[in-house]
C-alpha cells in the first residue's frame, strides 16, 4: 500500500465527507502533465437528490481517463456536466466549478463548449440521414460549407470507419451494423475537432469485436485528443485508460493511474469494487 | 462571438418564439370564438328562446324549441344506429376477429370515417329520401347514425382490449365461457370508456348541418313522430345565419351559442373523465 | 361441433334460466355470428354507399363522359354541367388553408412537444382538440359576420396594396371568395395538424435531441434539422389528413365563398366548391340530370378524400414500422 494519505491537490473538504485518495504516484505523474479539465468542489443536485458530492477530479490532457463504479454511482452525471448536457434536463442544480483551459464552463456560451467537449452516448444514436450528412452536421452547422469532403473523410479515418464506408456515403447511416454505427457516432463527434472526448459506456451496446475496435480507436486518437470515458467494464478500464476514478454513490472515492489503482488500491472500498465484492 | 454565432443565437431566439406565438394563436382562437358567441348571443337568450317555436318572418319572439326537439330526436336515432353497430362491432374486432377480418373490418370503418359528411347525407337521400319520397328524421338521424358507427367502433375498441388479460382469465378461470367473460367483466370495465365514446360522438353529430340538409331538410313547425321533415338545430343556425333578418341573425347567434356550449361542455367532461382515469389507472 | 339449436322461445329464458342456457350448445358462437354480423354490416354500409354514388351518377357520368371534369359551365335550364369551377374552388380553398395551416399547426407543435413543460404541453393540447369539436355552421357564422367585414375593410385591401402585383389578389375584394374561405377552413384542419405532430415530435427519442446539442447545435437548428427530419414521415400523414378533412368541409366554406361558379385566378373572387354547391342546390336540383350530377360531384369528392386518406394512413403505418431504425 503506498503512502501518502493527505491528498496532494484536493481543496478543502466537508467534515462529513470522506476526502478521496489520490496516492502520491498519480500527483507525481500528473503534476507534470498540462491538465485540460479542471473539476472543483462539484456539487450536483437532481431535483431534492444530491447525487454529487464535492467531486475534485483533474482531466489529464491528451491522455485517456476513466470513471468507473458501479450503477448509479454518478460517473454518468459526472460526465454529463462537463459539457453542459445535464442542462437539458430539468431541476437539475450544480455547484462548483468546471475549468476547461483554465476557464470556467459554466460562464461560457454553451453552444460554443460543446463544439469542444464532443460526446458519444451509450446507444449509437445516427441521425436519419446519410452516412456523409452525420459526419458533416456538426460541421454544417458551424458554416463550414468548404472542403466538407476532406473533413468528412478525415474524420471517418480517424474513427476507422472510412475503409468500411466510403464506397456508400450516401446511403442511410441506418445500414450500418450497431459497431459501425457506433464509430459514424464517433466521427461525427470527432468532425468539429473537439479538444476532449466524452464517451458515456461507448461499448455497452456492442458486440465483443466492435468493442475491440472502438477501444484501439480510442489509444490511437488520444494522441490529439482528450478523452474521458465512463464505463461499468473494469477490464476495459484496465486496457484503455491511462488514469482511473472510482465512484461510490455520489463521491469520488480514488483517483490513480490507472495500473497503481487495478493492483494497489489504497481505498478499502475501491478493493472491494475491483475484486468483485460489490457492483 | 463570431457573426455566425450571433445570427445562430438570434435564428434561435426569433424561431422559437414564433413557435410561442403560433400555439397562442390557436389557443386563442377558441375563446375569439366563445367570446363573439357570447357577446353577440347572450341578448337573445330567455326562456322564450327555448320554448317558442320559429315566428313568421319579420315577426320577432321566434324560439329554436322544435329546433332542439328535433335535434334531439335525431340523436336518439343515430344513438339507435351508431351504439349496437359501433359496439358490437367493436367487441368483434377486439374479441372474436381473426387477422384478415379485422383489417377488413377496420379498413371499412376508417373509409367510413374518412367519408366528408355531405357525402353521407346523399347516401342517405338515396336510401331513404329516394323511396319515401319526402324528407324525415328516419332520413337524418340514418345520416348521424352512420357517422356515429366508426367513431364508436374506434374508441370501444381500443378501450377494450385495454382491458387486462389478468381480469379475463380471473373469470374464465372460474369456468365463465368467453361470451359471458365479456359481458360481465369486461364490457363493464371498459364501460366508462365505452360511455365517454358515445357521448363524444353525440356531441360530435349533434353539430353537423350538411348531412340533414336535405334529409331531415327542416321544420318551422313541430314535425309529428319521426317520419316528418324535422328541423334540428345546426341546420336553424345555417338559415338564420345566411338569412337577411337582423332578428333572425340574432337568434343564429344564440342557438349557437346553445350548439356550442352543450358541445363543448360535453366535450370538457368526457375528456376531463378520460384524462383522470388514464392517471389512476397508473 | 354438433349442430346448433337456437331456443324456440327465447322469451322463456327468464323462467326457466338454466335448462335453456344448457341447452344452447354454445353461446359463444352465437354471439361470435351476431358481432360479426355486426361488424360486417360496417362492411355493408360502405360498399353501399359506393355503391349507391355510383348508381345515381350514372346519367351524368353518361349524358357528360369525362368533359365532366373539364367543362366550366354550369347551367341547370339549358341541363349543361360541367365540374370544373367546383373542383377548382376546392383545390383552391384547401390551398390557401395548407399554406397558412402547415405553418401555424407545425409551429405550434414544436413549441408544445420540444419548449413548454408538459403540464403546459398537455393543457394547452386539451384546449386545441376542443377547437377540433367546434362545429362547422359555428365556424361559418363567425367567418360570415365578423372575418368577412374584416377582410372587406382591412386585410384585402391591405394585401391589394402590398402585393397587388401578383395575380392572386387583384380585382375586386368583397370579403367573401377563396382567401375567406381558405382562411376559415385553415382555423379549422389547424387543431389536426398540431395534435397528430405533436405526438410524432414527441415520440423523437430524445438521444437524437442529446446527439444534435452534443455537437453545439442550438435548441432550433436541433428540432428543424433533426427532430423534424425523423417525424417527417407522421408530419406528411397529419398534412394529408387535415386535407381530406379541408376538402370535404361544407357548412362554413359555402357561408363565406360566395357560391359563384367561377374560376379565377385572383383569390379575393367568389367561387364554390364541391361540398358546397351540392349543399346548397341538392334540394332545389330538377330533374334527374341535375340531381345526377350533384351526385357525381359527390362521388368525386369521396374518391378525393379516400385517396388523401389512404395516403395518411400508409404514412402512419410507415411511422410506427420504421420505429428507431437503429440496429443492434
Amino acid at each position: 500500500m503506498s503512502a501518502a494519505a493527505t491528498p496532494s491537490f484536493n481543496k478543502e473538504t466537508p467534515m462529513a465527507v470522506v476526502p478521496p485518495v489520490t496516492t502520491g504516484a498519480a500527483s507525481e505523474a500528473t503534476s507534470e502533465l498540462a491538465m485540460r479539465m479542471t473539476v472543483s468542489n462539484l456539487d450536483f443536485y437532481y431535483g431534492k437528490t444530491h447525487s454529487l458530492h464535492s467531486v475534485n477530479l483533474k482531466i489529464a490532457t491528451n491522455r485517456v481517463t476513466a470513471l468507473i463504479g458501479p450503477s448509479g454511482c454518478g460517473k454518468s452525471t459526472l460526465l454529463r456536466t462537463m459539457n453542459r448536457m445535464h442542462e437539458t434536463l430539468s431541476h437539475t442544480r450544480l455547484t462548483g466549478q468546471i475549468l476547461l483551459d483554465g476557464e470556467d464552463i459554466l460562464k461560457q456560451d454553451v453552444t460554443r463548449l460543446r463544439r469542444r467537449v464532443g460526446m458519444v452516448f451509450q446507444r449509437p444514436n445516427p441521425f436519419p440521414k446519410s452516412i456523409y450528412d452525420n459526419v458533416a452536421y456538426g460541421l454544417r452547422i458551424n458554416g463550414h460549407k468548404k472542403s466538407l469532403d476532406e473533413s468528412v473523410e478525415h474524420s471517418l479515418r480517424r474513427a476507422a470507419l472510412w475503409d468500411e464506408v466510403k464506397d456508400r456515403l450516401n446511403r442511410s447511416a441506418y445500414g450500418l451494423s450497431g459497431g459501425q454505427q457506433q464509430r459514424l457516432c464517433i466521427a461525427r463527434a470527432l468532425a468539429v475537432d473537439p479538444e476532449v472526448l466524452l464517451l458515456d459506456e461507448p461499448c455497452s451496446a456492442l458486440d465483443p469485436i466492435s468493442t475491440a475496435k472502438v477501444e484501439e480507436l480510442l489509444i490511437q486518437l488520444k494522441e490529439n485528443c482528450t478523452i474521458v470515458i465512463v464505463t461499468h467494464n473494469m477490464q476495459q478500464a484496465a486496457r484503455v485508460s491511462d488514469f482511473t476514478a472510482f465512484m461510490l454513490t455520489g463521491d469520488l472515492v480514488e483517483f490513480s493511474p490507472t495500473p497503481q489503482l487495478f493492483t494497489t488500491p489504497t481505498d478499502p472500498r475501491t478493493e472491494a469494487y475491483i475484486t468483485g465484492r460489490f457492483g | 462571438m463570431s457573426v455566425r454565432m450571433i445570427w445562430r443565437k438570434t435564428v434561435n431566439a426569433v424561431m422559437l418564439s414564433m413557435t410561442g406565438l403560433c400555439a397562442l394563436v390557436t389557443v386563442s382562437a377558441l375563446f375569439v370564438i366563445l367570446g363573439f358567441l357570447a357577446k353577440n348571443g347572450i341578448s337573445s337568450i330567455h326562456w322564450s328562446f327555448f320554448t317558442n317555436l320559429p315566428a313568421p318572418v319579420g315577426e320577432t319572439g321566434g324560439g329554436i324549441a322544435n329546433a332542439i326537439i328535433g335535434t334531439a330526436k335525431m340523436l336518439l336515432l343515430a344513438a339507435c344506429i351508431g351504439i349496437p353497430v359501433g359496439l358490437l362491432g367493436a367487441v368483434y374486432l377486439a374479441e372474436f376477429a381473426g387477422q384478415s377480418s379485422a383489417f377488413v373490418v377496420r379498413y371499412a370503418a376508417d373509409m367510413l370515417n374518412g367519408v366528408p359528411s355531405i357525402v353521407i347525407g346523399i347516401f342517405s337521400y338515396t336510401i331513404i329520401v329516394l323511396r319515401t319520397h319526402h324528407f324525415s328524421a328516419y332520413a337524418g338521424g340514418f345520416a348521424l347514425g352512420i357517422m356515429m358507427i366508426p367513431i364508436i367502433l374506434r374508441s370501444c375498441e381500443e378501450f377494450l382490449t385495454a382491458v387486462p388479460r389478468s381480469l379475463r382469465e380471473g373469470a374464465m378461470a372460474v369456468g365463465a365461457s368467453k361470451w359471458k367473460t365479456i359481458a360481465s367483466v369486461v364490457v363493464p370495465a371498459a364501460a366508462s370508456g365505452i360511455l365517454t365514446a358515445v357521448l363524444l360522438s353525440l356531441a360530435r353529430v349533434a353539430g353537423e348541418a350538411a348531412p340533414l340538409l336535405f334529409t331531415a331538410f327542416g321544420n318551422e313547425f313541430w314535425s309529428r313522430g319521426f317520419n316528418e321533415p324535422t328541423s334540428s338545430l345546426a341546420v336553424t343556425i345555417y338559415n338564420y345565419a345566411i338569412s337577411p333578418y337582423d332578428d333572425l341573425r340574432r337568434q343564429a347567434w344564440a342557438a349557437g351559442l346553445v350548439l356550442l356550449t352543450l358541445v363543448l361542455v360535453t366535450n370538457l367532461c368526457t375528456r376531463l373523465l378520460l384524462v383522470r382515469q388514464a392517471t389512476q389507472r397508473r | 361441433m354438433g349442430s346448433i339449436f337456437i331456443a324456440a322461445d327465447p322469451g322463456d329464458a327468464e323462467s326457466r334460466p338454466r335448462s335453456v342456457l344448457r341447452r344452447l350448445p354454445n353461446g359463444d358462437e352465437i354471439v361470435h355470428l351476431v358481432t360479426m354480423i355486426f361488424g360486417g354490416a360496417i362492411l355493408l354500409i360502405t360498399v353501399s354507399l359506393v355503391y349507391q354514388l355510383w348508381v345515381h351518377s350514372r346519367e351524368s357520368r353518361v349524358a357528360f363522359g369525362l368533359h365532366f371534369f373539364v367543362t366550366s359551365v354550369w347551367d341547370p335550364v339549358a341541363l349543361n354541367f360541367g365540374a370544373w369551377p367546383f373542383i377548382y374552388g376546392t383545390l383552391v380553398t384547401t390551398a390557401v388553408s395548407l399554406v397558412i395551416a402547415v405553418p401555424l399547426g407545425l409551429g405550434a407543435a414544436i413549441f408544445l412537444s420540444e419548449l413548454a413543460p408538459p403540464k403546459l404541453s398537455s393543457a394547452l393540447s386539451f384546449v386545441i382538440d376542443l377547437l377540433a369539436a367546434v362545429p362547422s355552421v359555428i365556424y361559418g357564422m363567425l367567418a360570415l359576420f365578423a372575418l368577412v367585414p374584416l377582410m372587406s375593410t382591412t386585410i384585402e385591401p391591405f394585401l391589394k396594396a402590398t402585393l397587388g402585383f401578383l395575380p392572386l389578389f387583384q380585382g375586386p375584394a368583397y370579403g367573401v371568395g377563396f382567401l375567406t374561405a381558405g382562411l376559415v377552413l385553415a382555423i379549422m384542419i389547424v387543431p389536426y395538424i398540431i395534435s397528430v405532430s405533436r405526438e410524432v415530435l414527441l415520440a423523437v427519442p430524445q438521444d437524437q435531441r442529446e446527439a444534435s446539442l452534443g455537437l453545439g447545435a442550438t435548441r432550433w437548428e436541433t428540432t428543424s434539422k433533426v427532430v423534424v427530419g425523423y417525424a417527417r414521415t407522421g408530419i406528411l400523414g397529419s398534412i394529408f389528413l387535415s386535407m381530406a378533412r379541408a376538402l370535404g368541409e361544407t357548412m362554413a366554406v359555402a357561408m363565406v365563398i360566395g357560391l359563384t361558379p367561377k374560376v379565377s385566378a385572383s383569390l379575393f373572387s367568389s367561387g364554390y366548391s364541391i361540398a358546397a354547391v351540392i349543399a346548397n342546390e341538392f334540394t332545389e336540383a330538377t330533374g334527374n340530370l341535375y340531381l345526377s350530377s350533384l351526385i357525381e360531384l359527390g362521388l368525386v369528392l369521396f374518391l378525393l378524400t379516400f385517396v388523401l386518406n389512404g395516403l395518411a394512413r400508409l404514412m402512419i403505418i410507415l411511422t410506427s414500422s420504421r420505429g428507431s431504425g437503429v440496429g443492434r
